[in-house]
């Protein structure tokens, strides 16, 4: 090692005499006769062999022992903790995680503050300097090493066959373009998904959550904004990632261009809650401005007029569904969406 | 018990079979050199062990599937709830398995200690520059390790399928989608088709829990062994050179101060996981598509980015006929990009800039080099009025101001706050050294006042001891490269003549930018005939010589001791 303090023959250190810890060396192993058991070269300490202040250092093993002996309790707390207290419903959990996390914060942190106090206050306290060397190596090394990568280079004939050389690496390319191929079937192309949803001419509008049919007059004043779903996809994960809606009830009067008024029933109108930015679900509406906020990125949209984009991130409205009623009366699509919902994508156009 | 007998039995047997009596001795003499912020680094290391095991638990229990299910476990409030396999097991977890909350929650915890504990530990390598020669490979592999952990959280937390975390899968699919010419299908082939699909929640499983963690694993490893071949750096103090640490050993010192270390990190996150909650799925819900919780925000390290997309404005192009929504691309790609790619070259650009080609180990207190700390405060405030801007809701409601405005101030801050911070930053800077060179002039002010006989008042300083002096003189050593060469009547070489060397020559000027100490001539004594002392300091100063002098130098340094 590099430290100037240590001694030469590290290994020597072991094949002297047996000697208790703390006390010097015994004379004789200076003495050029030996001791009989090996002449080992004298040891010069590097660490000192006790604390300064022994008297503190057995005040503070005794305060390092009740923390480790705390430690323990407390691990055996946990284990009767485990073993004694049920789960299963919300209380009992949160008595279990009271019980097991406690005993578990005491049990490390008291082996921390244990060891701690060990280090400080019963180690003797030490400052070692130990040199340094130049990362480069030395002129020598670098010289060797040139010599065996070269002699290495030519035996190979990696330098001098260049039919060698060109035909692995002709080989190796295709090999790491493999794997990436064998990705190809993670999932199918997009195709022209995105462009479309399940929304087609007569699917009823379900008001999600009972998942019931609604008839315009069912709004008896207007007001809120209904989350909508299309009948029959309401467990679809997947056609709800894109086709779910809102429809609001306006005043006569408020709804006003660019909303398409002929895709309106009765002054109630249908947006995708797919918003244009990133895809969150337009779940908030202020009714006194008629603005539909995403709280993920408070895109806002302006309800009254087209869904216009008043501020925020959003590129674009929220697409507008063609509504009208069936002959029952209920709320149904028209059509899909006239352009794709959610967010950009490059085909998108 | 002999020590002495550590080579005999087991140690001797391993010994015969590995010769490790050598190595293992230089192991133990291994010089740690202390201070504080070096253990940012080790909390890091804690957290993802401590993440290795309570992950290890969980994935027993855990099960990475969207097949959907009906609930019928111990939390009544979401009994009869459709819900997938990943999120029911995830209850059954919380509520079903003894102790597996208190797992779930340091779990969680620990993630984000460990963002925590990287963002500190690098922002305290920049700032003392401990990245700088030989150590700019290292500086690298944490830039990588920052960039995996990051991603090893987001795809960690959207495990459980809940109605935040699915949000944040949302988003995710939004950013993938917006990438010109290949995002419609990285997004099919991450998700398996359309967005949820069934897919997603086992793909990042194995992502999160073996492929992240593996590379994440070989990189610590790389890490630790570079550190432990190079040597650590120390801070500046009383005989530490770039040649020489100074420090406790290995053994036993280091190895039970870390142990120490690894239980308090342990215990803190069980006292947390244990009174204070964090991501309570189960009030969440199930994810569906159609639903949202108010208020989402994502864990503390994807602030940044849910920030830079919310003070966006909506901006994208049409081109022929395809849609490239810079609305989405600038934000979710340009921070995160600015200040890794920036931090990756910073220790080149800086190598560029002074010319320094020399090894460091004795690290940089952050005011001594004022252009690198500006610029580090810059990126902390660009990083931090993002990171507010995730959170902008909450800002609005609880200083109760417009949503909006919030954003519009965020939108004109994250141009000029950096700026600020740059220029606030290196002035306090300089005036910290101009304080450091008064003191090391004239000693510390004690604030003890003296009347001489004659009515003068005269103020009584404190001499600098020996630590404080090698804390506070950081005279710059001989001239560096680009300096050198220029200094001869102000005209550049040849080869900084043309448009690059005058860059690098301006560059120089604004990156070495700092309160020179060797321009007071004889140093920073009274004029008190210590001229050999310092004015021929060419090197780093190198301990004792300069310690004598210096205690002589404070002794006259006393007015009112004379008085």
């Amino acid at each position: 090692m590099s430290d100037p303090t240590a001694p030469d023959d590290p290994a020597g250190a072991h094949s002297g005499p047996r000697r208790v810890i703390g006390t010097p060396p015994p004379a004789q192993a200076r003495s050029l006769m030996g001791d009989g058991a090996g002449s080992a070269p004298p040891v010069q300490r590097e660490l000192p062999a006790g604390p300064a202040n022994p008297v503190r250092a057995k005040k503070a093993e005794r305060v390092v022992a009740a923390f480790f002996i705390l430690s323990m309790l407390a691990s055996i707390g946990f284990i009767a903790a485990y073993i004694g207290l049920e789960v299963g419903s919300v209380d009992a959990v949160f008595r279990s995680n009271l019980a097991l996390g406690l005993s578990m914060s005491v049990a490390f942190l008291a082996l921390g503050f244990g060891a701690v106090i060990w280090v400080r206050h019963i180690m003797p306290t030490v400052e070692i300097t130990e040199q340094r060397h130049p990362m480069r190596s030395t002129t020598e090394e670098r010289q060797a090493f040139n010599q065996t990568f070269t002699e290495g280079a030519e035996a190979s004939g990696f330098v001098k066959r260049p039919l060698l050389r060109r035909t692995l690496i002709a080989a190796t390319l295709p090999l790491a373009v493999a794997p990436i191929v064998l990705l190809r079937d993670m999932g199918p192309l997009p195709g022209t998904y995105l462009r479309h949803t399940v929304w087609r001419k007569g699917l009823r509008l379900l008001n999600y959550g009972p998942n019931t049919p609604l008839r315009p007059a069912d709004f008896s004043s207007p007001g809120g904004m209904i989350t909508v779903v299309p009948d029959g996809y309401q467990d679809d994960d997947d056609a709800l990632a894109m086709a779910t809606s809102i429809i609001i009830k306006f005043q006569p009067g408020v709804l006003g261009a660019p909303t398409h008024m002929n895709w309106t029933v009765d002054n109630i109108v249908c947006y995708s809650k797919i918003c244009t930015h990133v895809g969150c679900p337009a779940a908030l509406y202020d009714e006194q401005e008629h603005h539909i906020l995403c709280p993920c990125h408070q895109s806002t949209f302006d309800a009254a007029h087209g869904a216009l984009v008043t501020f925020g991130p959003a590129p674009r409205p929220l697409p507008q569904l063609p509504l009208t009623t069936d002959s029952e009366g209920y709320l149904v699509a028209a059509s899909d969406f006239q352009e794709p919902v959610g967010p950009s994508f490059w085909e998108r156009g | 018990m002999s020590v002495e007998r550590a080579l005999e039995g087991t140690g001797g047997w391993l010994d015969d079979r590995f010769h490790g009596a050598r190595g293992f001795r230089v192991f133990f003499r291994k010089i740690f050199p202390d201070h504080w912020t070096f253990l940012l680094g080790e909390i890091a290391l804690y957290s993802f062990i401590i993440l290795l095991l309570t992950g290890t638990f969980l994935t027993l229990f855990f099960q990475p599937s969207m097949t959907p299910v009906v609930y019928h476990g111990s939390y009544h409030n979401l009994d009869g709830v459709r819900m997938s396999e990943a999120y029911a097991s995830t209850l059954n977890i919380s509520f079903d398995i003894r102790g597996g909350l208190l797992m779930r929650q340091i779990h969680h915890w620990a993630a984000d200690l460990f963002v925590a504990a990287i963002l500190a530990h690098m922002l305290r390598i920049f700032f003392t520059g401990a990245y700088r020669k030989p150590r700019e490979v290292n500086w690298l592999i944490g830039l990588v390790m920052f960039t995996l952990a990051l991603l090893e959280g987001l795809f960690g937390y959207s495990l459980p399928d809940d109605l935040l975390s699915g949000t944040g899968l949302r988003i995710t699919e939004g950013v993938l989608l917006s990438i010109p010419l290949v995002g419609t299908y990285l997004q099919f082939f991450l998700f398996g088709g359309p967005f949820p699909g069934n897919d997603i929640i086992p793909r990042l499983y194995i992502i999160h829990v073996l492929l992240i963690p593996g590379i994440l694993l070989a990189l610590i490893t790389a890490h630790l062994f570079i550190m432990f071949h190079q040597k650590h750096t120390q801070m500046p103090g009383k005989g530490r050179t770039d040649t020489n640490v100074i420090g406790a050993p290995m053994y036993p010192y280091f190895m039970a101060k870390t142990g120490a270390f690894f239980f308090f990190i342990f215990g803190i996150l069980a006292l947390g996981s244990t009174f204070a909650q964090v991501n309570p799925i189960w009030l969440y819900g199930p994810y569906t598509p159609v639903g949202i919780s108010s208020g989402s925000q994502p864990d503390f390290y994807m602030g940044f980015l849910e920030g830079s997309l919310r003070m966006s404005p909506s901006w994208t192009w049409d081109l022929a006929g395809h849609t490239v929504p810079w609305d989405v691309l600038i934000p979710a790609l340009v921070p995160l990009g600015l200040i890794i790619t920036g931090a990756a070259l910073w220790p080149f650009i800086e190598q560029w800039a002074t010319g320094d080609r020399r090894e460091h180990h004795v690290n940089d207190r952050p005011r001594n080099a004022p252009t690198r700390t500006a610029i580090g405060i810059a990126t902390v405030t660009f990083y931090g009025i993002l990171w507010l801007e995730g959170a902008n809701d909450v800002i609005a409601d609880h200083l109760d101001i417009s949503l909006y405005t919030t954003t519009e101030i965020a939108r004109y801050a994250i141009f000029i706050g950096p700026v600020v911070a740059y220029m606030i930053t290196k002035r306090i800077c300089l005036g910290l050294q101009r304080k450091d060179l008064h003191m090391l002039q004239h000693g510390v002010e004690t604030g003890i006042i003296h009347q001489l006989p004659s009515g003068e008042y005269v103020e009584q300083t404190r001499p600098l001891t020996e630590d404080e002096v090698a804390e506070l003189d950081v005279r710059r050593p001989e001239k560096l490269p680009i300096e050198a060469a220029t200094s001869a009547g102000g005209v550049p070489p040849r080869g900084m003549r043309g448009g690059l060397g005058r860059l690098k020559l301006a560059a120089n000027k604004v990156v070495t930018e700092s309160v020179p100490i060797e321009t007071h001539g004889n140093g920073y004594g009274h004029g008190n005939g210590h001229e050999n002392g310092h004015g021929e300091h060419a090197a780093l100063p190198t301990g004792s010589d300069h310690g004598t002098d210096e205690a002589d130098d404070g002794r006259n340094g006393t007015p009112g001791s004379h008085a």
